[in-house]
């Protein structure tokens, strides 16, 4: 029956008009496919490199400090006669500074006018010239030229991002201002040097010297918290979980709550945050102890799901093998499972990390968004991280924040990076395949 | 590193986290500072000041509103509470009632300066001058016939005004600005319009709250953000809104929003602080007395606020947008920071 079949079948015509018209669509509806499935990757990647691009191209000028330069006299009189250390304290920088610009500009007379001189050097100026007499106390009484810190104008102006056009009042320098500056700059007393204050310094209410290292700092010791707090107490889970809980209704309502945490909003935890760490531990508001503490309450479902998957993927007869070769169960999970599970366990811990990293909302609410003008140096101290600090400058007026908020944007994908980095290295390095 | 290192060292990290804490736990090294998003930027700005002495840490500052700053302060006693509240208005009697109900009895009061409280718009719509009176007609829940507010245009109130819909972007009720701009619009708004009513403000008191204290809830007074600069923001994309906010945003955004002058007088630091200018109020801090000492840098960093170079006419703070005091009022502050004079409870309303 089956020959009889064969032979009565009538062989394709592959050349037949009709079936090259099915068979033309169906490459179509492939190369159709293909080209759509291309295009979207070149749409997503579009999108990337725009982004990426514009925060570098905005964040670029954040690398670039101002400086002037101004002669200061530093006035004996302002000293006292013993010029102990307690003097150099006390001394009003300030007027230094003052007379060293009234005396560059004469122009300047009236209160409005002598108010804007004072505008051309940065706050910061006051401790470079303090230091360099603590450094120096000879200098006390001489007159020498320094290199100071230049105010946000003076940052805009060496930057030409300084809008010299618009009507008086709408714009940030005066014409007087702008003149001081055009003929600062054609003396050769305005200067570009590397932004290292961005990396070195907290936040600061001043454009010119705010940095980033408070808040990275912050972000490390919270992060430090986090890991410590959750990994331990994930790992242990998920190995109880996996290996040594009984199945019965109560682990299973324990596992379906712990997928559920998982998928909480953030912002809870923050609440959770902030009645139990602040109301009832009374531990301090801010601080990277209270952050990072919450964010684990976060960041533990994430570990516990990734690793229950990690160590179901060993084996089952590594298990039999090493308890047939008379391990106790404690031993084979600690000698045989857990070292084959552990490059799946990092992985999942490093992308739950990213994601404590990136977190805001939760750290709202304890505290965590306000000014904070030291870097931080125990987990007790007020702190921000990196992506609060992205808000706090974000929504800043001042012009030069716009550029440290994309610069800030870009230490934070660093961060993303590197981390993210770390969990493909441990992944390749200690994966073992079966 | 091997298993029993790795997971040593674990463990004596995580003690060393717990021990630091435990140490830490009753004491306090760093100065915390909660309350008003208008004395923000000026409060942030001394606590750097006073930070980069070099002495201290840096104090942290936090945005949570005056009532919001009032409520954490007046908390209790501890290092779990802050030390200083910042306001955009003294302290309420109910709030003073609270302090000393959790035991926060001895408080100093020290006034800082002042700030106008402008009522501002986009730029692309011509200014318009307004008058407290108006601005009660506009807000008012209920008006003097005490019926409720239907005025749906500002051409409506007065055919001076523009044919525009009436529209405020105002603080949330923790705010200060919002407190002040009851204190200092509503009620002489309310006094101008209906002089009846506003005489019964002692003998009925709830009467006269609800007909001149009350702001209507119909979404012409739309809640905005403590975060100021999203107010601004808005007023850029929605001209026909008008915002209410301290003067200092004013100055920093002058080059996209424009100021109504109330009752003819244009808004500027000179007439703010010669006090023309009708809608100004003080700022201030206060400082848990009992804190002095237990944490430190507290007394220091008051006495930072206490120069000339900080608060004077030509100091850091006017740079951003406060309005300096008159030098004998300075003097009196700084008394008051030097001798640490309490606040008495009872002169507060």
């Amino acid at each position: 029956m089956i020959e009889d079949h064969q032979t009565q079948q009538v062989p394709t015509n592959w050349r037949d008009a009709a079936m090259q018209q099915r068979i033309k669509k169906r490459y179509a509806a492939e190369k159709r496919f293909r080209l759509f499935g291309f295009t979207t990757v070149i749409f997503a990647l579009g999108f990337l490199v725009f982004l990426i691009g514009d925060v570098v191209l905005k964040a670029f000028p954040a690398f670039t400090a101002a400086e002037i330069q101004l002669s200061v006299t530093f006035d004996s009189t302002a000293f006292g006669l013993a010029r102990t250390r307690a003097d150099i304290d006390a001394a009003e920088y300030g007027a230094f500074i003052k007379a060293g610009l009234a005396k560059r500009f004469p122009e300047a007379q009236n209160r409005t006018t002598k108010r804007e001189l004072r505008e051309l050097v940065s706050e910061d100026a006051e401790r470079v010239l303090k230091a360099a007499v603590e450094a120096n106390p000879d200098l006390i009484g001489k007159t020498k030229v320094f290199w100071l810190p230049g105010s946000d104008i003076v940052e805009l102006y060496v930057k030409n991002q300084l809008n010299a056009k618009g009507v008086v009042g709408e714009r940030l320098a005066s014409d007087t201002m702008l003149a001081r500056l055009n003929s600062a700059q054609s003396n050769g007393e305005l200067r570009k040097t590397f932004n290292t204050r961005f990396f070195s310094a907290p936040d600061s209410k001043h454009a010119e010297l705010a940095g980033i290292a408070g808040s990275a700092k912050g972000s490390l010791l919270t992060l430090f918290v986090t890991l410590l707090a959750a990994f331990p107490l994930a790992i242990f889970t998920a190995i109880y979980l996996e290996q040594f809980a009984p199945k019965n209704h109560l682990t299973d309502f324990i596992e379906v709550n712990i997928n559920n945490l998982a998928a909480v909003p953030s912002v809870i935890y923050g609440l959770l945050g902030a009645s139990v760490y602040l109301g009832f531990m009374e531990m301090h508001r801010s601080a990277s102890l209270v952050g990072g503490l919450t964010l684990a309450l976060m960041t533990m479902p994430t570990i516990v799901i990734a690793s229950r998957a990690a160590i179901k993927a060993v084996p089952p007869s590594i298990r039999d093998g090493a308890v047939a070769l008379g391990a106790s169960p404690l031993q084979a999970v600690f000698h045989h499972v857990l070292p084959s599970a552990m490059p799946g366990m990092l992985t999942g811990t490093i992308i739950g990390m990213s994601r404590a990293l990136g977190e805001t909302a939760p750290l709202l609410l304890i505290g965590m968004v306000g000014f904070f003008g030291d870097i931080p140096s125990s987990f007790n101290d007020g702190t921000a991280v990196l992506p609060v600090q992205i808000y706090i400058w974000a929504s800043a007026t001042e012009r030069l924040f716009a550029q440290k908020t994309s610069a800030a944007i870009l230490v934070l994908l660093l961060f993303l990076i590197i981390m993210n980095a770390t969990a493909i290295y441990f992944r390749n390095r200690f994966e073992k395949r079966w | 590193m091997s298993k029993k290192a790795f997971s040593l060292s674990l463990v004596i990290l995580a003690a060393e986290i717990l021990l630091t804490n435990g140490a830490h736990a009753q004491a306090r090294s760093q100065i915390s500072i909660v309350g008003s998003g208008t004395v923000f930027p000026f409060a942030a700005t001394v606590a750097e000041r006073f930070g980069k002495t070099g002495k201290f840490k840096t104090p942290k500052v936090e945005e949570t509103g005056t009532g919001g700053g009032m409520k954490l302060f007046c908390g209790g006693v501890g290092p779990k509470f802050p030390d200083i509240t910042n306001a955009s208005r003294r302290m309420k009697a109910s709030e003073a009632k609270l302090c000393s109900d959790n035991g926060v009895s001895k408080v100093v009061e020290v006034k800082i300066g002042y700030d106008g409280i402008v009522i501002a718009h986009s730029k692309a719509k011509p200014n318009f001058a307004l008058t407290t009176k108006q601005l009660y007609l506009a807000m008012t829940a209920k008006l003097p016939n005490g019926k409720l507010n239907t005025n749906k245009n500002w051409s409506d109130i007065d055919k001076s005004l523009p044919n525009q819909p009436i529209e405020l972007i105002g603080p949330p009720i923790v705010s200060g600005t919002r407190d002040a701009f009851l204190e200092l619009v509503m009620k002489p708004g309310c006094a101008a319009a209906a002089p009846a009513i506003a005489a019964i403000e002692k003998t009925e008191e709830a009467k006269w709250k609800s007909m001149c204290q009350s702001l209507r809830e119909d979404g012409k007074y739309v809640i905005g953000s403590e975060n100021y600069n999203l107010t601004v923001q808005k007023l850029v994309t929605n001209p026909q809104a008008v915002g209410l906010f301290g003067f200092s945003y004013l100055e920093g955004n002058a080059d996209k929003i424009v100021a109504s002058p109330i009752n003819g007088v244009p808004v500027s630091y000179d007439n703010i602080a010669s006090g023309k200018y009708p809608v100004s109020r003080p700022l201030f801090f206060y400082i848990k007395k009992s804190h002095i000492g237990a944490i430190p840098g507290l007394k220091e960093y008051a006495r930072t606020w206490a120069s000339d170079a900080v608060w004077g006419t030509d100091g850091i703070l006017v740079e951003k947008g406060l309005i300096a005091m008159p030098a004998v009022e300075r003097q009196s502050s700084t008394a008051t920071i030097n001798a640490l004079n309490e606040l008495d409870f009872s002169k507060l309303k």
